[in-house]
């Protein structure tokens, strides 16, 4: 039984799902329903992660913009070889990531684990690489608070900067983590084999917020990195 | 939730590939002096172009219902909500102060420092 | 029809028992119960600084507390009401019981995530509290920059972090209200079928879920700034404290309409069950409630005239704050149109929505005038603003709570409360509201300042006046704490339908079972079918078909 509403797409997955399968829960009508309603859940919450982002992305610009010769100079101390390698690793993972839902609709147990523990290698490759980057800017004195030294230009417009950079990467690193945790969580499930071409929602559903946390970087790597790099 | 056959491996190393020449495409022209609003906006347009590829492929937006699309343009279109608003105050702050120069706009103008 | 035994049938509230059965169910039924204990707690201790505030101000020196005291009771106030109670109250606990029950539903989308919501919203409220007992915050509840971010010495790290998390919380209400209202309505309950209650819960989870994020990020970055001291806000260094403000009413402003849209709701079930007459204009108070969302997005500015923001920018957000009154009005208009003719009874919901109606329109009225800048120039911060929107969120918003709760109340326990004492109760809280509060618009506009705890001696025969009215506002809150849990036990025995109301939520047993319905309900009629003079039979065969 279910709502009469016109305005669904008509093109639908053949659920092959009795309505006794284990993962069907009770207040659904049927998998399909439950599919639906994960996937548009997991997109509302996306949503509020693009205005959580937002909020910095919209401060970073009102200070770029008044502050832009100062931030340019601060840029440039960041490696941008090291953020560059690094936005290649996410969008390894990325594919990886893509690569391990593909397997979960084809129901190929290993192929999924093999996936999972790739982007979970992939994103450890990442974390570790821009760990690498914070001890580096805590060598060169340039962690807002600690001993903050830029002779640059203006040292209060360039504190901004850092702080900018540490809040946005960091957050973006504590969202990573959280990735990390919950594919461990879906290596465990695939190796308990719960997974199958019918019922592999989380797969999907933790796939969508790794992509969204590659899509944050995506914006984050020009600029933090790329500000005033030529001449 | 995709609509029927899974997407094709090939897509998605297609769509790989693309983000990897497109990142390497933003390094480098960073290193080109188009002035900074050219330089800007070029590496925007990237970033937002490499954005929709994973948001249309990787998260399977372009096969899913119209209501996800709905969800996804929301999250966006609230987030230009929060730019234009406040970009509004930003921007006419100093309408009507002293005439500006020739000279590249100071920072000090915009934001008025404290002084210490 | 109310037959005296009590009903040996199971329903969600026998079907089992024991403290595990409470705090691990995930029946949507049980979590509004939880949410009505934690809220009512939260809402007495919001209550309990609010009593020391009037008290101080009863004298015009400062001399019950000192100025820094002061600056803690209406910052912890603020906190309590806002994030604590206001916003939690309608959706958290008439949202949670009711909106599967009035699509016809057996559950939210997201039942173990409903409870999740629940056990965040304590941690929150509890580490709140706990930075109270600490030592409290002084920096009022918009915590505004540099002072809360380098130069308070209160604990404000501790208190964003219980409101940065109770947002989890009202974040994931949001997604699971969206997503049970396209995903989870019975055959036949299309969209302008629904009762004007979810559409209304439905434009308030817009809001919880885009607005919400950003005051999360704006007092997280406070929080970095005091822990680490990433100093994005600090003048010193070339930061902008209006970034802040932009950053914090982006949401705060919207939270105000989370706030009174799920009022509003319940005044739209109210008022055509106690006029016994079809809602005029269904279609325009429904989208109105939309566009109440959508618009109040883009007015978070008339808050900041006085701040330093551009001039120009403040007339864009005067401008468009004028429109977002045009969806209240339209509501107000189309409940008096539902009025006209109608036949009226007087229980105590229908006094409290009907004071609802006046109460709100004089705190939109004024709001009206704040939204004209120039006059906002010379009452910011002064009682003005502190009547105007008291007036809504208390003569508004919890007026419309007590409302709903008495009128779903014989639906919830299966009990009538005793209507005398109901009434009694409405009719004191509507006189100590006026009271306590009319007079600190006069206060205002005669300049006496908000948040300070002394103020010239002129001023003293309205501030008793208005603790007075706090006084007699306490009794009239604290008889319904009394009458209710009485009737737990000693009210009478309520059948399936106390009120001749329409919706599928009246087609079920009180208490309902814990699927809500035996069968999926399959909905022919549109809402608010009441036919015009007659009271219904609790059971019109035909009227839900059940498959």
């Amino acid at each position: 039984m279910r709502a009469v509403n016109p305005s669904l797409n008509t093109c639908r997955v053949k659920w092959n799902m009795s309505k006794s399968h284990p993962d069907l829960l009770h207040h659904f009508d049927d998998p399909e329903q439950q599919l639906d309603a994960a996937q548009s859940g997991m997109w509302l919450f996306l949503a509020t992660e693009v205005m959580f982002f937002g909020g910095m992305f919209i401060g970073y610009t009102v200070y770029r913009d008044a502050y832009f010769e100062v931030f340019a100079h601060a840029s440039n101390h960041l490696n941008v070889w090291l953020g560059s390698i690094n936005t290649a690793v996410l969008i390894c993972s990325s594919l990886s990531m893509a690569l391990a839902v593909h397997s979960a609709q084809a129901g190929h147990r290993k192929q999924i684990i093999f996936f999972l523990l790739l982007t979970m290698l992939l994103g450890t490759v990442f974390l570790g690489i821009k760990f690498t980057e914070y001890y580096h800017k805590y060598e060169e004195r340039l962690i807002p608070g600690l001993a903050f030294d830029f002779k640059q230009g203006n040292p209060g417009y360039a504190a901004i900067f850092f702080s900018f950079y540490f809040a946005m990467t960091g957050l973006h690193a504590l969202h990573m983590t959280i990735g990390l945790g919950l594919l461990a969580f879906l290596v465990a499930k695939a190796a308990r084999n719960r997974f199958s071409p019918v019922y592999y929602t989380p797969v999907e559903m933790i796939g969508l917020y790794w992509h969204f946390v590659d899509i944050v970087w995506i914006f984050l790597f020009p600029l933090l990195y790329l500000v005033g790099r030529h001449g | 939730m995709n609509s029927g056959k899974p997407v094709h491996v090939r897509v998605y190393v297609m769509v790989f590939l693309a983000l990897l020449a497109l990142t390497a495409t933003t390094a480098a022209v960073a290193f080109v002096d188009l002035g900074a609003t050219w330089n800007t906006t070029v590496a925007l347009a990237i970033a937002i172009i490499k954005a929709l590829l994973v948001i249309l492929f990787f998260m399977h937006v372009l096969y899913s219902r119209p209501l996800t699309w709905v969800f996804v343009g929301a999250g966006f279109f609230w987030l230009s909500l929060l730019f234009t608003l406040t970009l509004a105050d930003y921007a006419t702050r100093n309408i009507g102060s002293a005439p500006q120069t020739n000279a590249p706009r100071q920072s000090s103008e915009v934001m008025p420092r404290v002084s210490k | 029809m109310i037959d005296k035994a009590p009903d040996r049938r199971l329903h969600y509230l026998n079907v089992s028992y024991g403290v595990k059965s409470w705090l691990f169910t995930t029946d949507h039924k049980r979590i509004a119960w939880l949410y009505l204990l934690s809220v009512t707690f939260f809402f007495f201790i919001g209550g309990f600084f609010a009593t020391l505030l009037r008290l101080e101000l009863l004298t015009p020196q400062g001399d019950l507390v000192q100025a820094e005291t002061y600056n803690k009771l209406f910052t912890m106030h603020g906190v309590m009401m806002v994030f604590f109670f206001l916003i939690p109250s309608i959706p958290a606990i008439l949202g949670n019981f009711l909106i599967p029950m009035m699509i016809g539903a057996r559950d939210l989308a997201f039942p173990r995530l409903n409870l999740a919501s629940w056990y965040i919203y304590m941690i929150g409220g509890l580490l709140t509290i706990g930075a109270g007992v600490a030592g409290g915050v002084d920096t009022g509840w918009t915590f505004y920059t540099p002072y809360s971010s380098i130069y308070s010495n209160s604990h404000v790290a501790l208190t964003v972090c219980g409101i940065f998390i109770n947002g989890f919380s009202t974040i994931l209400t949001g997604i699971n209200f969206i997503v049970t209202i396209h995903k989870m309505r019975a055959p036949g309950m299309t969209w302008f079928r629904m009762p004007l209650f979810v559409w209304s819960h439905y434009a308030t989870s817009i809001i919880f879920i885009l607005g919400t994020p950003v005051v999360a990020i704006a007092l997280a970055l406070v929080a970095l700034e005091r822990v680490f001291r990433l100093g994005i806000f600090d003048p010193e260094l070339g930061g902008d404290p209006v970034l802040f403000q932009h950053l914090f009413w982006f949401y705060s402003h919207p939270a105000v309409y989370i706030m009174i849209l799920p009022g509003m709701g319940v005044v739209s079930e109210l008022i055509p069950c106690f006029s016994r007459k079809r809602i005029f204009g269904y279609s325009f108070v429904a989208i109105s409630s939309l566009a109440i969302a959508v618009l109040g997005f883009l007015v978070w500015g008339h808050h900041m005239f006085v701040s330093g923001q551009s001039i120009y920018a403040g007339m864009i957000f005067s401008l468009f704050s004028m429109l977002v009154a045009i969806p209240s009005a339209i509501k107000v208009f189309n409940w008096t149109a539902t009025l006209y003719k109608g036949s009226i009874s007087l229980d105590a919901p229908m006094l409290y929505a009907l004071g609802f109606i006046g109460l709100f329109t004089i705190g939109g009225l004024t709001g009206i005038f704040l939204a004209t800048l120039a006059v906002d120039v010379h009452v910011h911060d002064t009682y003005f603003i502190v009547a105007h929107f008291h007036y809504i969120m208390v003569g508004g918003a919890v007026m419309a709570y007590l409302g709903g709760i008495h009128f779903w109340w014989p639906k919830m326990t299966g009990r009538l409360y005793p209507e005398g004492w109901a009434r009694l109760a409405a009719v004191t809280i509507f006189i100590g509201f006026h009271l306590t509060f009319f007079p600190q618009f006069v206060l205002g506009y005669l300049g006496m300042p908000r948040r300070y705890h002394a103020y010239p001696p002129e001023f003293q025969v309205l501030n008793v006046m208005s603790t007075a009215g706090a006084s007699i506002l306490a009794v009239g809150y604290l008889l319904p704490l009394i009458y209710l849990i009485w009737s737990l036990r000693y009210g009478a025995v309520a059948g399936m339908n106390p009120w001749k109301a329409t919706g599928l939520e009246w087609q079920t047993p009180s208490p309902p079972p814990t699927d809500n319905f035996d069968e999926t309900p399959i909905v022919t009629r549109e809402p608010y079918d009441y036919a015009r003079g007659e009271p219904q039979s609790e059971y019109v065969p035909g009227e839900v078909e059940h498959v």
